[in-house]
This record gives C-alpha cells, sequence and structure tokens, in this order.
C-alpha cells in the first residue's frame, strides 16, 4: 500500500455510497451464534444481556461522529440513544476507507449506517415472529424491542439476539423515508460529560505500562538532516535513556518523563546540514507562483468558450499564504513495537495509513500493525498525515519497550505540512448591459496531492472536484490550474482549496458589483436568478439552493435594513462538499484593521441529522476561518517556517469572536457535508465588507498584512 | 531530583521529580492526572490551567517547587466528589466539541465565578481571553457561563 493519502480515494468512496462496506464482513452465523452475539454487520452487536453496542468508524475530532453516526443507526434498529454502547473501531478491514476528512463521516455514512441498524431490526423482527408463531407483519420494532400489535407481548432486543443471528441477513432491508425520531433532533453530544470531568482520553493521555517518553529532534530546515550529533551532555540528563537518530533528519531522546526527555533534548548538540533549501524564503516562493510555466495549464471546467466573449474585460490577481492547522492537541503517538508486532495508539484522521506506513518502516505485513485511534484535540487534515506513528513506531524499536512521542508546540507549528500558497488570476468580460458574459478563475500554487504522489484523475487534481466549484450559471465559464512545485511539506487544511478559490472568486465577484454600481447581494442574487442545474464533476449543484441561502443569510442580517454608524457588512457565497454555504459578516474598522462584531452563516447540507452539532460546526468554521482570514500566515525563512508559537501564530481568542449565527435551510435531501463548508465564504465576506468600509480591495491574506 | 509534597485534589502526593519541572509534567506523568492538558509550554494558549491556592495558574510554566505548601486543584477535582457548577453548566450548553482545551476553559471559568459572581459580558471576555479555543467554542462557553451563575443571580435577584 503506498502512502498516498486516501484523502483522494474519498470522493470515489463517497460517490459509491451505499454498500460501502456492509454486505462483506459478516460473521459466520455459526461464529455468532456460538458467541451468543447478534453481529449482522460490522457497526453492530448485540448480546443476550441487552447491551447494544455501536461501532464508530470515524475518528472523533470534535465534529461529533461518535454521536451523529450512532444516531443514524440508532434511528433504524428502534433504539434510543441512551440504550447504546460506543465503541471505536481502530484500522479495520472491515469498514472500508475509515479517513476521517472531506466533510465526508455523516455524508458517506449515512446509508450504512441506516442499513446497518434496518438489517438488525428486520432479522429481530423475524426473530420474534418466529418465537410468537405470529406473522411478521404483526409485529414492530420501538424502543429496543419488538412488541406484538395484536397481544401486546415483548421481547428486548437482546431476549432475541441468539435467535435473530440465525436469519440471514437482509441484502437490502427497508429504510425510513422520513418520520425520523432521532434524525433531526438535537441531541446533546454523547462525549460531553467526559470532556467535562477529565477523564476523556486524547492521544496524548494514552499510556501502557513500562512505557517511555520521547521527544524528537527534527531538522527545521526542509529538506535538510542530522550532520551528526553529540549526546554526551543529553545523556547526562537525570531520566534520559536513549539519545539516537531515528531517520535522516530527527534524533530521538528517550526518557523517564516527558519534561526529562524535553530537557534531555535541550541539551543535545546537533549539527544540521541545512539541505538544499537553506537559502529559500517566503518572498522566493511568490515569486516562483508568479513566474509560473502557465503553459501547462489544465482546463477543468468550462462552459461555452470565454475567448469568444466580447466587451469590457476586468482583472485581479490574489494571492493566499500558507497555513498551519495548529489545533490545539500537539502531535503526538504512542507506540509499542513487539519483534514481529507493533501496535499503535494514535489521535489520528488516517488509521489506515498509520498501520500500511508503520508496516512498511518497519518491515512488517499491514495484518501484522494494530492501530487504536484515541480522541482527537482537533483536527483540520494535521492528522490526515502519519509521520508521528512512523517516528513513534522507529523510536520503539529503536528502545525495545513502548514509547510515548509527544511534539511540543514548537514541532506541530515547524515540522507540520501546511496550507499550500497560491495565486489566482481573475478576469471577466462584461456584456453590453454590465452583466458579465465570461468569468476566468485560474488558479496557479502546488499541490498536497501532487507532493505527496497522488495521480491526478484525468489530469485534474483529485480535490478539485469537491472543491473548486463556481456556481454563477454564466455563459462562459472557464476553470483552470497550473499546478507548480514547492518543497514546504504541503497539506490539506480545513475545506483545502475551497478557502483559496472561494477567497479569491467571492472577492471578484464583488469587484465586479462594484464596478456595475450594484449591491453585492443584489448582485449575487441577479446572477443566481434563473434556476439552473450545474454539473461540476459528479455533483450536481442547483442554483436555485444557493439562492436560497443567499436569501436566507440576507435576511437574517437584516440585509435591507441600514446599519448603526460605522458599521458595514459584506457577503459571500459557495458551494463545497456537496453543501451550499453563504455568510454576512458585520465590522467596524479600528485602526484600519476590520473588528468583526456579527457573522450570521446559513447552509444547506441536505437532512441535518443534529442541528446541535450543526451549530458547533459552523461556529467553529467561521472562528477558525476567521483566523484565516485575518492573519494566519506560515512565512519561510532560510527554508525554515519561522512561526513557534501561539504568540507568533495567533488564534482567534474570545475577546475577538464575533456573533456567530448559525442557520441551515430544511432539505430532505440526503445530508452532505458541513465540517468544512460553512468555512470558505468567511474570508471573502470579510474583506467584502472592508471594502465597503474604506472601498479598499483586499487581495492578499492575510488581512493583517495587507 | 528531589521529593517533593504536593497537595493535589485534598490528597497528599509524593513525586520524585527536579524543581524546576513544570507542574504541568507532574501532573500528567507523575501523577497520571491527564485531564489537564498541554498546549503551548508557554504560558500562552491556558489548557494547562489549574487552580493553586484558588488562583488561575499555567502549570506548563510553574515550576513544581513554586506549587509546594499549596492547594494544587485540577479539573479532576474542581467538584470535589460531584460536578462544579461550571462543570453543569458547560453539559447543559453541550460546550465541547474537540475538547481539548475545555479542562482549562472550565479551570478559568470556576476561577473567574469565584472571584466575580456575576460577571457582565465584557469581564467574561476579559478574563477568559487567556485560553485559546480552536474549535470556537467561544460563544457556549460565554452561555455556559451566564448559565453556571443561574437566571436569577445573573438578572440581581438574589445577592
Amino acid at each position: 500500500m503506498s502512502r498516498v493519502s486516501r484523502r483522494s480515494f474519498l470522493t470515489a468512496s463517497a460517490t459509491a455510497g451505499a454498500g460501502l462496506i456492509i454486505g462483506i464482513h459478516f460473521p459466520t452465523k455459526a461464529q455468532a451464534a456460538s458467541a451468543e452475539v447478534f453481529s449482522p454487520n460490522a457497526y453492530l452487536r448485540i448480546t443476550p444481556d441487552n447491551k447494544i453496542t455501536v461501532t464508530v468508524a470515524r475518528s472523533e475530532m470534535g465534529q461529533g461522529v461518535r454521536t451523529s453516526l450512532p444516531m443514524i443507526l440508532a434511528e433504524e434498529l428502534e433504539v434510543e440513544l441512551k440504550q447504546i454502547t460506543i465503541e471505536q473501531a481502530g484500522a479495520s478491514t472491515l469498514f472500508g476507507d475509515q479517513t476521517t476528512g472531506g466533510s465526508a463521516s455523516v455524508r458517506t455514512s449515512w446509508e450504512p449506517m441506516r442499513k446497518a441498524g434496518a438489517q438488525a431490526r428486520e432479522m429481530l423482527l423475524s426473530a420474534a415472529a418466529e418465537k410468537w408463531s405470529v406473522p411478521l407483519e404483526d409485529c414492530k420494532a420501538e424502543n429496543g424491542q419488538i412488541v406484538h400489535s395484536f397481544t401486546g407481548r415483548k421481547a428486548s432486543y437482546g431476549e432475541l439476539a441468539t435467535a435473530a443471528s440465525k436469519f440471514a441477513v437482509p441484502k437490502d432491508p427497508p429504510l425510513k423515508a422520513g418520520g425520523y425520531k432521532i434524525i433531526g433532533q438535537s441531541v446533546p453530544r454523547l462525549d460531553t460529560p467526559s470532556k467535562v470531568n477529565g477523564t476523556a482520553v486524547y492521544g496524548i493521555d494514552f499510556r501502557v505500562p513500562g512505557m517511555k517518553y520521547a521527544v524528537l529532534a527534527r531538522c527545521e530546515a526542509c529538506g535538510g538532516k542530522v550532520a551528526d550529533f553529540d549526546a554526551t551532555e543529553a545523556k547526562q540528563v537525570p531520566g534520559v535513556s536513549f539519545v539516537g537518530k531515528i531517520s535522516d533528519s530527527a534524533v530521538a531522546v528517550v526518557a523517564d518523563s516527558t519534561w526529562n526527555a524535553m530537557k534531555g533534548r535541550r541539551a543535545l548538540k546537533i549539527t544540521w546540514d541545512d539541505g538544499p533549501n537553506k537559502n529559500l524564503d517566503s518572498a522566493a516562493i511568490f515569486d516562483s507562483l508568479q513566474r509560473a510555466d502557465e503553459s501547462k495549464v489544465v482546463k477543468f471546467f468550462a462552459a461555452g468558450d470565454v475567448s469568444k466573449a466580447a466587451g469590457k474585460k476586468i482583472e485581479a490577481v490574489y494571492q493566499l499564504p500558507f497555513m498551519a492547522h495548529a489545533p490545539m492537541e500537539p502531535g503526538n503517538c504512542t507506540a509499542h513495537f513487539r519483534g514481529s508486532e507493533c501496535e499503535i495508539w494514535a489521535p489520528t484522521q488516517v488509521p489506515q495509513d498509520c498501520r500500511d506506513s508503520v508496516a512498511k518502516v518497519l518491515g512488517l505485513k499491514p495484518e501484522q500493525v494494530k492501530v487504536n485511534i484515541t480522541l482527537l484535540g482537533g483536527g483540520f487534515g494535521r492528522r490526515l498525515e502519519h509521520d508521528y506513528a512512523v517516528e513513534a513506531a522507529l523510536v520503539s524499536k529503536a528502545v525495545n519497550a513502548p514509547v510515548k512521542v509527544t511534539w511540543t508546540r514548537e514541532d506541530d507549528m515547524r515540522c507540520s505540512t501546511y496550507r499550500p500558497v497560491s495565486l489566482h488570476k481573475l478576469s471577466a468580460t462584461l456584456g453590453g448591459d454590465g452583466w458579465p458574459t465570461a468569468f476566468t478563475h485560474r488558479f496557479i500554487g502546488p499541490s498536497a496531492n501532487g507532493q505527496k504522489g497522488a495521480q491526478p484523475v484525468n489530469g485534474v487534481d483529485s480535490d478539485f472536484p469537491d472543491e473548486a466549484s463556481f456556481l454563477y450559471p454564466l455563459p462562459n465559464v472557464s476553470l483552470e490550474s497550473v499546478t507548480t512545485e514547492t518543497p514546504i511539506p504541503l497539506g490539506w487544511m480545513r475545506s483545502v482549496y475551497a478557502l483559496q478559490m472561494a477567497f479569491a472568486s467571492e472577492s471578484f465577484i464583488d469587484e465586479l458589483a462594484a464596478a456595475a454600481g450594484r449591491d453585492p447581494l443584489e448582485y449575487r442574487l441577479h446572477l443566481l436568478a434563473k434556476d439552473a442545474e450545474i454539473k461540476f464533476f459528479d455533483t450536481s449543484w442547483n442554483t436555485a439552493r444557493l439562492r436560497n441561502v443567499l436569501k436566507l443569510a440576507a435576511t437574517k442580517a437584516g440585509w435591507s435594513k441600514p446599519l448603526p454608524p460605522r458599521r458595514f457588512r459584506g457577503v459571500a457565497c459557495f458551494g463545497c462538499f456537496s453543501t451550499y454555504a453563504a455568510d454576512v459578516v458585520e465590522i467596524s474598522m479600528e485602526n484600519d484593521q476590520p473588528r468583526v462584531h456579527r457573522v450570521v452563516s446559513v447552509v444547506d447540507c441536505g437532512l441535518v441529522v443534529n442541528p446541535n452539532i450543526l451549530d458547533q460546526q459552523i461556529q467553529s468554521a467561521v472562528i477558525y476561518g476567521l483566523a484565516n482570514a485575518l492573519r494566519a500566515q506560515i512565512t519561510i525563512k532560510n527554508g525554515r517556517v519561522v512561526q513557534g508559537n501561539f504568540d507568533e501564530y495567533q488564534p482567534i481568542r474570545m475577546n475577538e469572536a464575533p456573533k456567530v449565527e448559525a442557520y441551515f435551510v430544511p432539505s430532505t435531501e440526503p445530508p452532505t457535508g458541513i465540517g468544512e463548508p460553512p468555512l470558505p465564504p468567511l474570508a471573502p465576506a470579510l474583506c467584502n465588507a472592508i471594502y465597503a468600509a474604506t472601498k479598499k480591495r483586499i487581495r492578499a491574506l492575510p488581512i493583517s498584512s495587507s | 531530583m528531589a521529593n517533593f509534597t504536593l497537595t493535589v485534589n485534598g490528597k497528599e502526593r509524593n513525586v520524585d521529580v527536579s524543581a524546576e519541572t513544570p507542574l504541568l509534567w507532574v501532573l500528567r506523568d507523575s501523577l497520571e492526572l491527564t485531564g489537564t492538558k498541554f498546549g503551548c509550554g508557554a504560558g500562552l494558549c491556558g489548557a494547562c490551567s489549574v487552580h493553586l491556592d484558588d488562583a488561575l495558574t499555567r502549570s506548563c510554566i510553574t515550576p513544581v517547587s513554586q506549587a509546594v505548601g499549596k492547594k494544587i486543584t485540577t479539573i479532576e477535582g474542581l467538584g470535589g466528589k460531584t460536578l462544579h457548577p461550571v462543570q453543569k453548566a458547560w453539559i447543559a450548553e453541550d460546550v465541547p466539541q474537540c475538547g481539548y482545551c475545555q479542562s482549562g476553559q472550565i479551570m478559568a471559568a470556576a476561577a473567574l465565578l469565584a472571584k466575580t459572581p456575576y460577571p457582565t459580558d465584557a469581564q467574561i471576555t476579559e478574563f477568559m481571553s487567556g485560553n485559546i479555543c480552536r474549535c470556537g467554542t467561544y460563544d457556549r462557553i460565554r452561555r455556559a457561563i451566564h448559565r453556571a451563575v443561574g437566571p436569577s443571580r445573573a438578572a440581581g435577584g438574589v445577592k
């Protein structure tokens, strides 16, 4: 298995939808019966003591999968959430791709989880009907039991478990078309109590008996390596038991506590070979985007022919910096190498990648590596990598003991992967009536997928279909990309290309509105006025749904009403991960910088499984997006990341957090993504508000540097 | 290395560590109280917040030697045998997302209310801005703090 991330595979599995998992991994009837465990599929076990266990095969990183996914199954199983126990799956072969990313957990689990619950329900119904010798249709499932309608006889799922497991698993059990009892309810998260009383176990909290603690000195110059090191003083630090090179670019210090390992690292003398990029800096990187060879342009979406549109041309260039994910839980991983096997405990979004890459580096088979998933203290894409697992495994092997490797905040900031820089060339042609007849968006920048060796699909970066749409149905549209290269390690950061594409295109639409002398909301609504379907790769987008999202945002924000003195508004909308989103941002200007007072954020993400979690995700996307827009910027000097801690890379704190009002357009369509879609419109809506306030157009993020 | 006797959540605990070891790592590695989190190691994010004699303290930059003789309270001991009103309010408002920063947020909120039982929005903002949440739970944190105060007290009805 290659080290290429599975993220690129997500699109394929997402469209595969139902049947992704179920149907191939059922325990045999004999096994189930002998164990007295009713387990019609990998997601569910019911034992005779009436314990109902639901397995969550995605990682919980704050987005609520340990609540929302069981809700979906419980709905069809006809049990209350309080009746079930949640179990976290580790890396497995039973669940298909377990990558947690691409706002995909609910949208790809929707069918399998419903089907898993429905299969069990149907088999339990059959068991009851047989037990009571009554017609199947006279039995119904409710609240964790089967009830015989005429006699009122009842049997709990536990009582029926053994008998139910003898029935064949139905391939296509009937699924509800509505009338949901759990789905759609604002159910409190099941993981909240443990996160409030200190008992929740994140990767960094995990411990194994006899475990040692390690930190690594990694080469911070990108592409550099260890030339030489002197461990004499480090080894004299009390508690330090091992100092040694574990790769070309890292030296591990192992001790009896995290602090002693850190002390040992401070005493370590390393001579770095800064490598081929030792003179690289941010200016040179942006310069290389300007000078990119645009003859290798890929046109990944076209409507009409932009070259044939005649009229006044408007052009603008936008730019975005590198950004760091900076989840609150710094990188960490615990590994226990035991000769012919290795066990990993990791806060990871990619358990299967961890398994495969650890197996490869240790010379083991994937089945000899067991990967357990802990809670994740934030992910945002950083944990789509598997570097932390590989190095923990190597350190464990080096000291022949279980080891927890902890990254410091500076390690996390400087030895990470980064949202790529990008340059965006936009142009529009205005027809005789002043409305645009042609729109071109050329993206120029390096690709995380490309750097990791993922092959483009039909020449197109595999992330573009979910993240790079343009939903105004203009007669002539060309979306183009020029992929450049950079030695700076790249990763997928929350909303990935969507943040970049939306910042450029939704700022530019605002420029067009301003050039036409029109209200930016009215301008967008006019462009979206006609019902149209836009086929963007495999997704069919509807202008009507985007229009409705925009209209609801405008209504809730009071767009038509006057603002208080010195307050200004901006709007933007975007579609990604099959979800429509619009933000209205209200600001004032203080010392030339925006102060965001209020954000109205509206989505249409199909059926909402849990409005409580939806609200959290929207709040989160807005606050995260606000930091991205205002000042998130990783700069490079001498081939190294300059920023180290939260004083140099400053997240939003409460004193800057605006009032966020989250709304959704009710829908009965299947659920789509929510973790990422509310984020992309934030930056352009904010910059558009700044334009409304100052008539100054922000064309480069972060705003604080513009 | 030296031996220190600490009073943590009402219990005496002995640890053998060097004197400059931050209290954070003593709590987490020596005493297995992992509810207190490592976020930045520089007193910038508040994830490591504990109470030292009721004062909100960044345990990541507090040497263990400075905690000797003081009453150390962590998230595990905040409410004694039950949950602290702030923790109950946190559950009622369903505040956490990833949850990693929440121990520190709760310790900060409890310290705020101990000093300022009826905080205004401005006082909440000022006090709580020392703690970073990357999931953006600030709105619910604010609501939970108001809830912990209680509606009648928040309205000034009960003193």
